[in-house]
């Protein structure tokens, strides 16, 4: 059962490529697939193993419903459209369920916030479906009673991340990619230009890789390997917890949250936040979520965090309280200042370019990052304005500030 | 004895916190608390014993008059001094009690103390027993578990782990066949044999797959423990009487479901070659109970809560890290018994015992006896390292396997599963590995396939298993499962 290739891929790979991809999570994983299916010779070069970060330490979302009417939620309408029609053949690969969310308000206040959210969201053309709250019991039949208000959300579902990482290295690979574990990233070779730096070769724990261009798709880490470029990008990790319990007989059916759940991934606040997201998977056990946290990269347990997780579970389903928990996990999502992903070129070294920043929708956002990333690679114009994710604005906002 | 110091338990600041109640627990305990310090003795068991010392509900078995356990008075004269401390209020016993999460002292001032956070595993008793105890010092003492190996049709009833039939004839003297066959690997296959022969099950074969040859390069450190050498003696003699043949360089490649195509009907029988290669299977024998044993792997939810360092061990299983005082790297934690290296209940019994004096700060009025229990301790450490040398998992295990077999029983993981991501998603490591195929990630969350899936993952890059391989398969939180509404707070 050895792998003939699996290591041989890493050290002096004898060419140059195209492009170097940092990072084997999911959205580098995407970069390289798409990249590579536009004909570029792409390197992915990874310090651990295949979605090791965040893409290992999350639910596999891939949502419509938490975005609010904007630019990032015309993101996720793109990358939907992207993973049932382009991707649609691999969807068993990565175990695509297209289960629908069911988005939950339990006070007459927050009813109204959410009501008023999915307006919105339907005029930027999400299929939003506003619940009578009589029959909320009919989408899930183990929630608590008396809600205020809900909204049904067929187009959201959920992937098995891992899987679906693996899988577009894999597809990468056969249009003739390198991925490189165990790959560690040092610095970067740049070359003086007029105007500026351009960025020729990375460095790795394995040997130097010349390129044409980088794309910078390391998650959390994203921030430390633009400093290696001499750049500031400003993003930070941000913890979450997932606790997950023992295999249950189907309880849950959709992917289910506290329409608060949307107000804290918006939230500035660098405290905990917790609101309840729980759901079923294939295998029977269900996920639940979910906390916020700035802690840096501490992943020691934190039991208040996992207590005001449990709580809220609790709370939205009653019936889950005899259910065992067996594991948990923490991640770092990667956290951007204004909660918009990072995707673009970097006007301050050539070459270089981000694709990270997407805080927990990383996941559902990776395949129409990548493939608008291959786009603006190749000099084509994107299918969607890139401008709005540019690396730029922050520049920007700290020049108006200062 | 388990309810009625509940309230007490909750509020009191313990010197000493020993966790598990098998050999190395017990001889914590009894030292810690023979120091006159507060100790508090929480164990998943009902009563007193673990694993090694298992036996009959004590409420309708007198302990002192059960015959054919071994060590048996060591354990009759530890429970006894227990009893006492807990009588006098020196120590108090939490029975049916699981360790869920493990808090560690305040950083920079504040609680002092180490915080368990506990849940009650038995029947709900009259009194409501603590959700915590709080302690100065930890003593880990958490056991091992059987290892596994996968085979094809180990999934039928019938297959049970070695350690698993013997829990059954010692807590319940029931039989679980009638035509059994042992194998494996280890001096823990001969007591099994020895105990089912002696319940009336006919025993068709010890299958151990090594030779005994390599035992003759350990003799100095053999003659060094001749208690071990009677006791194997002992077993020999017992498995002559019963005339059952010890298969030495024999493994089982393929248990057969019988006619019924529900439960064990036979198993196949191979010879190890030379280089470790399984031969083609040369003998049939019709059973109907298959007793397999690789030796232990230590529990480290604990060790891996508090954070204490891991290394591998000679016989590839993950263990704490700990000095001569068995003191871990994590301070005020002490480790003792299997987790620190598998060694059998003398060794662990010996470590609990250093723990005890050690962690109650006694150290220096029981010099002499200090001294002696680590004498004791490098003689037996020495015994089961010359015991790991000589019974290692035949390195070519794999070669039994078939693209059906299923490695991990929980989450229904095939060999061929666990190969393809091997070979086409570049899991290159046991983490990915498990990611990518939910292998242990069921519900006994890695104890049965953790060591097979570790060890396909270094296979599959054709490098030794490492520390690095088994660490992702052992887990950290939580450290027992926990209902949800009780991880809440409620």
């Amino acid at each position: 059962m050895q792998a003939p290739g699996s290591n041989g891929r890493s050290a002096a790979a004898p060419r140059g490529a195209d492009v170097v991809v940092i990072g084997a999570g999911a959205v580098g994983a995407a970069c390289a697939y798409f990249l590579a299916s536009k004909g570029f010779a792409v390197h992915v070069l990874e310090r651990g193993g295949v979605a090791a970060g965040s893409s290992s330490a999350g639910e596999g979302n891939v949502l419509v419903s938490d975005k609010v009417a904007g630019y990032e939620l015309d993101l996720a309408l793109y990358s939907r459209a992207t993973w049932s029609e382009e991707l649609a053949e691999y969807a068993d690969r990565w175990e695509f369920e297209a289960k629908g969310g069911l988005v939950v308000a339990a006070s007459a206040a927050a009813g109204r916030a959410l009501l008023e959210l999915a307006a919105g969201q339907r005029q930027r053309g999400v299929d939003a479906r506003d619940v009578d709250p009589v029959a909320i019991g009919d989408f899930e039949p183990h929630i608590r009673a008396g809600l205020a208000a809900a909204v049904h959300y067929p187009q959201d579902a959920q992937v098995q991340p891992m899987l679906l990482t693996a899988n577009l290295l894999k597809l990468a690979r056969e249009r003739g990619a390198l991925v490189s574990t165990g790959a560690n990233v040092v610095g970067f070779d740049l070359r003086p230009e007029a105007g500026g730096r351009r960025v020729v070769g990375v460095r790795t724990s394995q040997g130097t890789v010349s390129c044409g261009h980088v794309v910078n798709a390391g998650g959390p880490w994203a921030g430390a390997i633009a400093a290696m470029a001499g750049v500031e990008l400003p993003i930070m990790p941000r913890r979450g917890f997932v606790l997950v319990t023992e295999p249950l007989p189907p309880t849950i059916n959709h992917k289910v949250y506290a329409g608060e759940y949307v107000a804290s991934t918006q939230s500035e606040n660098l405290g905990l936040e917790v609101s309840a997201v729980v759901e079923g998977t294939q295998s029977g056990t269900v996920l639940i979520g979910s906390s916020r946290e700035h802690v840096g990269f501490e992943a020691a347990m934190s039991l208040p965090a996992l207590r005001a997780i449990a709580n809220a579970a609790v709370a939205l389903f009653p019936r889950l309280a005899g259910a065992r928990v067996l594991r948990s996990y923490a991640g770092f999502r990667p956290y951007s200042p204004d909660h918009l992903p990072v995707i673009g070129s970097d006007a301050r070294v050539a070459g270089l370019w981000h694709a990270g920043g997407h805080e927990g929708a990383g996941i559902g956002l990776s395949v129409g990052t990548g493939k608008l990333i291959s786009q603006a690679l190749a000099g084509e114009v994107t299918d969607i304005d890139l401008e709005p994710f540019s690396p730029a604005r922050f520049a920007a906002a700290a020049s108006a500030s200062a | 004895m388990s309810g009625q110091h509940s309230s007490a338990a909750e509020q009191t600041v313990f010197d000493v916190a020993v966790v598990g109640a098998g050999p190395a627990g017990l001889g914590a305990a009894a030292a810690a608390a023979r120091a006159g310090v507060r100790v508090v003795l929480i164990d998943a068991g009902h009563q007193l014993g673990g694993q090694y010392w298992r036996h009959p509900d004590e409420s309708t078995t007198d302990p002192t008059r059960l015959a054919g356990y071994r060590d048996w008075g060591e354990f009759l004269a530890l429970r006894e001094r227990i009893l006492r401390h807990c009588q006098t209020g020196a120590a108090v016993h939490l029975a049916s009690t699981h360790v869920w999460f493990v808090e560690p002292p305040a950083a920079g001032g504040g609680r002092q103390s180490w915080t368990l956070h506990l849940m009650p595993g038995g029947p709900p008793s009259r009194e409501t027993p603590p959700r915590t105890v709080c302690a100065e010092r930890l003593i880990l003492c958490p056991g091992a578990y059987d290892r596994q190996l996968p085979i094809p049709g180990w999934d039928l009833p019938g297959v049970m782990a070695a350690g698993g039939v013997q829990a059954l004839l010692k807590g319940h003297h029931t039989l679980s066949g009638r035509r059994a066959v042992v194998a494996g690997t280890g001096p823990f296959l001969l007591p099994v044999a020895q105990q089912l022969a002696r319940h009336g099950v006919d025993v068709l074969a010890v299958c151990e797959a090594n030779g005994l040859a390599r035992w003759m390069r350990h003799m100095p450190v053999v003659a060094r423990t001749p208690a071990k050498v009677s006791e194997a003696a002992t077993y020999a003699r017992s498995l002559a009487r019963a005339r059952i043949p010890y298969r030495t360089a024999t493994v089982l490649t393929r248990v057969d479901p019988d006619a019924s195509g529900t439960q064990v009907g036979a198993v196949e029988l191979a010879r190890v070659g030379p280089g470790g290669l399984v031969e083609k299977a040369r003998q049939r024998l019709e059973v109907d109970l298959v007793a397999l044993g690789w030796g232990f792997t230590p529990s480290l939810e604990l060790i891996n809560a508090v954070g204490a360092q891991t290394r591998i061990d000679a016989d590839q299983s993950l263990v704490a890290v700990v000095d001569d005082d068995q003191q871990s790297t994590v301070p005020g934690v002490f480790i003792a018994g299997e987790a620190t290296g598998v060694g059998g209940a003398m060794l662990a019994l010996a470590g609990g015992e250093l723990a005890g004096i050690v962690a109650a700060e006694a150290g220096h009025l029981e010099r002499a006896r200090v001294r002696a229990l680590r004498r004791e301790i490098g003689r037996l450490r020495a015994f089961a390292a010359a015991m790991h040398d000589a019974h290692p998992v035949p390195a070519r295990w794999p070669q039994w396997l078939t693209a059906e077999t299923l490695v991990c029983r929980c989450e229904e993981v095939a060999y061929a599963t666990l190969g393809n991501a091997i070979t086409e998603l570049g899991a290159n490591d046991a983490r990915t590995l498990k990611l990518l195929t939910r292998c242990a990630m069921g519900w006994c969350q890695g104890h049965v396939c953790g060591y097979a899936s570790a060890s396909l993952a270094a296979g599959g890059q054709g490098r030794a298993l490492t520390a690095d391989d088994l660490r992702p398969l052992a887990k950290q939180f939580p450290c027992a499962p926990v209902p949800l509404a009780h991880l809440a707070g409620e």
